[in-house]
């Protein structure tokens, strides 16, 4: 998810609330919370059976590589050839048109984001998955499991991908003393004005909100997707004052790497695989940790389709895909953490799932996840949240 | 290329042909007809209808009832007045240094180039436009990086990201579209015109200002509508070098893709177009686009 | 022809200034693809040809320029049958309303794509709940290439006049044998420059296209999303490389053949 979803605009496509498509079957009570509402009654598979012979994927790019762009990047193909089901993979450019795909009825599975689960759950478009029919299920991650993005009062709806952290990166020869807190890009008086960066979306206020939940406890914010009014506008306030410091703001990787490269940049957020770019080349160096005050990311996670002609090759697909070796190709591809626990032995860089805290329980607790801000507080505290739309002027504003 | 060139009225006497029934030209304008009122007049409708709709903040769907609190929020949010100036001061920059750059240059291959040169140089002015407008933008990303080629030309003292790089980036983008018109309007300056011009004794610099340069004109005003327009839609290249600075495009495609509020969007969409138009309007009332349509 | 000596020297100096000022980018970007950065590094941190390799390999990025050119064919020729229509009505028939039909024929290139893209993506997507696909594409461009095809066919029927035809017709020709031996060749240059130029209209149309595509990828767009994929990020130098190289040759045609009268 990286590519283009995740990044900027996209990634938090269409506000719709998850809630809001069952409203037919469920009644929202003025307390509020998605507690009250429930996703349409279905019940999961029970047994895998033979393979359709086809299945219709719809992925983020890089997700389900068949050797068309690189001829030794191809997951699809032994897939193809083990269970016969033939892989057609359309690749969605944002979390929006994932769900208007996947609710045309014409497809068998998504890898879905954060932003787009839950409204795909409660729009009843993908369906309970029985993860003993998984084999690799197993094996994953446990703090991936059970989760408020991927289920619904312990029953999964899918099964975890991968996911990643937005890290705080810094050029080793320009910031001494390796940093710890986000206050480095948040401080009015930072010694690195002008040189740094951070995230050319709206959702980048999370960022700020989440130091902001740290820094200044007296606003309030416990969850750094549901913000009130106040808290958004104190959230808006920060950013403002880093905008100052701030030489460009960045939303796609080769922007990113070169900008520490070039030197435009030397501290500010990033993702892993930007960083182990950028030590690759070798020009510069840089470090990067989830500071104290934790850091927001995504986590991804396979659907299926309620109405899946071929649900019997989605489960097969769903096993495939975090298998060890599999889950290890796709993450060391994408350069993010595999949700596969065995794929750490399976990586060619083998020191690959302790550079992305693959397995690190302590770090994964850290991470906020991106999702979709709505007014029904995502964290079930009220309804009296922003919403995405606002938050999207407001980022407008803030940056003049 | 008098393709960018919409006016030429130095053709000679026309009579009216004959044998030339209105109906049979009525058949003949109804496939392009169509096609823009289907496709594009009909686009356009629907953008200015949904502007005065309203997206629902309960369930994000866009609702069907006539407001007009989009095109109230884009006559009195100050960001997008401040946003729509920065974007005009680009579009005219950038078409101000194209006409800059490209007048000489249309001179030299119009009146001084033989026919060989000539191609030549058509060739080189058009060959830039091939290659992908993305990588373009990102070599100049490299270009203006700091320690990049040019700040070690210019011993440290490249401009770095910002709307300044943006102009400049955009110029260069756009430049073969000023330079096609008003090579094509040189060029229709006859030389003869040239020749008595310096008989009668005005040196080249007269010619240049009373002769060439009003006859020029027109060709300068039709690449000013690309330079412009292009320039005043555009939000990929100003993401690309202009550092943290937003422009119009932006600020429509932050509002339609990521707030997905379409009906904004809409609203929003029409800070341009009626830019443009204005702008269409000032060219006209000059007479530089008196166009070949009676 | 008499510039003084003074002027030609400027104009020629400024004009090498200039194309110093279009090429230096271009040969940054041959450079880069070189550069074994993956992310165009300056200066290169040393030198490969794998990007060559990448990208001879990359099927993704074959896939997209066939794409690109289905796109920009059928885009190109529609709008030649379109504009030349249109070119002829205005030009060769006492037409009602030349003056507003010609600024409809002009407005989609000359508003911005931005608005032209929000516009087709609400009415394809929103109104008439059409799957954005290449054929939605191939609809906007053609929209914004009927005009330079319009432009070019009515210039050059402005230059010929009705002479011949008149005289192919007074000697008996048919209407179709007129246009077959008469008509069509006085315009073929016309034709061929047009279409040109409409196909490169389209061939490089970035923003329009992200609104209109959907999930398909034209050239452009797969560079776009090569963008947000550093393994791969070089490789669209060497796209570009080629693509500039190939496309001198039908450039070289068009001019050496289309604009003869210039």
């Amino acid at each position: 998810m990286k590519i283009r979803l995740k990044s900027a605009a996209a990634l938090l496509g269409v506000a719709t609330l998850a809630l809001s498509a069952c409203s037919s079957s469920t009644t929202t009570t003025s307390s509020g919370g998605t507690k009250d509402i429930k996703p349409p009654t279905m019940s999961a598979a029970t047994k895998v059976g033979t393979g359709e012979g086809k299945l219709n994927l719809v992925v983020w790019a890089g997700y389900a590589e068949d050797g068309s762009s690189d001829t030794s990047v191809d997951w699809v193909h032994p897939f193809e050839q083990q269970t016969g089901c033939q892989v057609n993979a359309k690749v969605a450019g944002t979390s929006d048109e994932m769900v208007q795909l996947m609710r045309t009825g014409d497809y068998d599975g998504v890898s879905a984001s954060g932003d787009a689960t839950l409204r795909l759950i409660y729009a009843g478009n993908v369906a309970p998955v029985n993860t003993d029919l998984v084999d690799n299920y197993k094996t994953i991650s446990g703090f991936l499991k059970n989760q408020p993005w991927n289920s619904v009062d312990g029953q999964m709806y899918g099964v975890p991908h991968g996911w990643g952290a937005n890290v705080l990166t810094w050029n080793k020869a320009e910031v001494k003393t390796a940093p710890t807190s986000w206050s480095s890009v948040f401080d009015a008086t930072t010694p690195y004005h002008g040189k740094i960066t951070a995230y050319d979306s709206p959702i980048y206020i999370a960022d700020a909100a989440l130091y902001l939940a740290k820094t200044k406890p007296e606003l309030g914010i416990k969850d750094p997707y549901s913000l009130t009014e106040k808290q958004l506008d104190a959230a808006i306030a920060l950013l403002k004052q880093q905008n100052a410091n701030v030489g460009e703001y960045w939303s796609d990787y080769t922007k990113a790497v070169q900008s520490f490269e070039s030197g435009s940049t030397v501290i500010g957020t990033s993702w892993q695989v930007i960083a182990n770019l950028i030590n690759a080349d070798k020009k510069v160096q840089v470090g990067t940790t989830v500071p104290a005050e934790g850091a927001t990311g995504w986590s991804d996670t396979w659907m299926l389709a309620a109405k899946a002609a071929h649900p019997n090759c989605m489960y097969e697909w769903m096993n495939w895909i975090t298998s060890p070796k599999v889950n290890a190709e796709v993450a060391e591809w994408f350069g993010e953490a595999p949700a596969q626990t065995l794929a750490c032995d399976q990586t060619s860089d083998k020191s690959f799932c302790d550079t992305y805290h693959a397995t690190d329980d302590a770090y994964a607790k850290q991470i906020h996840y991106w999702t979709t801000p709505q007014k029904q507080c995502v964290d079930g505290s009220g309804s009296d949240c922003t919403d995405y739309a606002e938050w999207v002027t407001k980022w407008q504003q803030m940056k003049g | 290329m008098t393709a960018l060139v919409p006016t030429e009225n130095l053709r000679a006497g026309r009579r009216p042909s004959r044998r030339r029934p209105a109906p049979l030209g009525y058949l003949l304008l109804l496939p392009p007809l169509a096609w823009l009122f289907i496709a594009y007049l009909g686009s356009m409708a629907v953008l200015l209808v949904s502007a005065f709709w309203s997206v629902d903040s309960f369930t994000g769907q866009v609702v069907r009832v006539t407001t007009t609190g989009n095109f109230g929020a884009v006559l009195h949010d100050p960001l997008f007045r401040t946003v729509t100036l920065r974007t005009v001061g680009v579009a005219l920059g950038v078409t101000v240094i194209d006409a800059l750059l490209a007048v000489p240059l249309a001179l030299f291959m119009a009146k001084v180039a033989g026919p060989r040169m000539r191609i030549a140089l058509m060739v080189a002015v058009t060959t830039p436009l091939w290659a992908s407008y993305l990588v373009k933008a990102y070599a100049w990303r490299g270009l203006l990086a700091p320690n990049g080629p040019l700040d070690w030309i210019t011993g440290g003292h490249s401009i770095g990201y910002g709307l300044p790089a943006t102009v400049i980036t955009l110029s260069y983008l756009w430049l073969p579209y000023m330079i096609l018109p008003v090579y094509a309007a040189f060029a229709r300056v006859p030389s003869s015109m040239w020749e008595a011009s310096a008989d009668l004794g005005a040196t080249s610099g007269t010619t240049l200002r009373r002769i060439a340069a009003p006859l020029a004109f027109p060709g300068i005003a039709a690449g000013s509508i690309f330079t412009f327009s292009l320039s005043l839609g555009d939000y990929i290249a100003v993401q690309i070098v202009g550092g943290k600075s937003q422009l119009l495009g932006n600020v429509i495609y932050g509002q339609l893709v990521t707030a997905n509020d379409q009906p904004l969007a809409a609203a929003l969409s029409f800070v341009p177009l009626v830019v443009v138009l204005l702008y269409l309007f000032a060219l006209r009332a000059t007479g530089t686009l008196e166009q070949e349509a009676r | 022809m008499r510039l003084s000596a003074g002027l030609r020297r400027f104009v020629g100096g400024w004009t090498i200034l200039v194309l110093l000022f279009l090429y230096i980018p271009l040969v940054f970007v041959v450079l880069n693809s070189f550069n074994s950065s993956r992310t165009f590094a300056f200066p290169p941190s040393g030198l490969t040809l794998s990007w060559w390799k990448a990208a001879a390999h990359n099927s993704a990025a074959w896939h997209a320029l066939g794409a690109t050119a289905i796109v920009g064919v059928c885009a190109a020729s529609l709008a030649l049958v379109l504009g030349t229509c249109a070119a002829f009505a205005l030009q060769r028939y006492p037409v009602w309303g030349k003056q507003p039909i010609s600024l409809l024929i002009t407005m989609p290139i000359t508003l911005p794509g931005i608005v032209t893209g929000i516009a087709m993506n609400t009415t394809f997507h929103s109104v008439l709940g059409w799957n954005l696909t290449l054929f939605t594409v191939i609809i906007a461009h053609t929209t914004f290439c009927i005009v330079v095809v319009f432009n070019n066919v009515q210039a050059r029927l402005r230059r010929t006049g009705t002479n011949l035809q008149e005289a192919s017709s007074d000697l008996g020709a048919t209407a179709f044998q007129t246009f077959r031996w008469v008509t069509f060749p006085q315009l073929r240059g016309a034709l061929l420059a047009g279409g040109l130029l409409a196909f490169a209209l389209s061939f490089d149309e970035i923003v329009v296209t992200e609104f209109t595509a959907g999930s398909t990828r034209t050239l452009p767009l797969w560079i776009f999303d090569n963008l947000f994929r550093p393994n791969q990020a070089p490789v669209i130098n060497v796209v570009a490389a080629v693509l500039t190289v190939i496309a001198v040759v039908p450039v070289w045609i068009a001019q050496r053949y289309g604009d003869d009268e210039a």
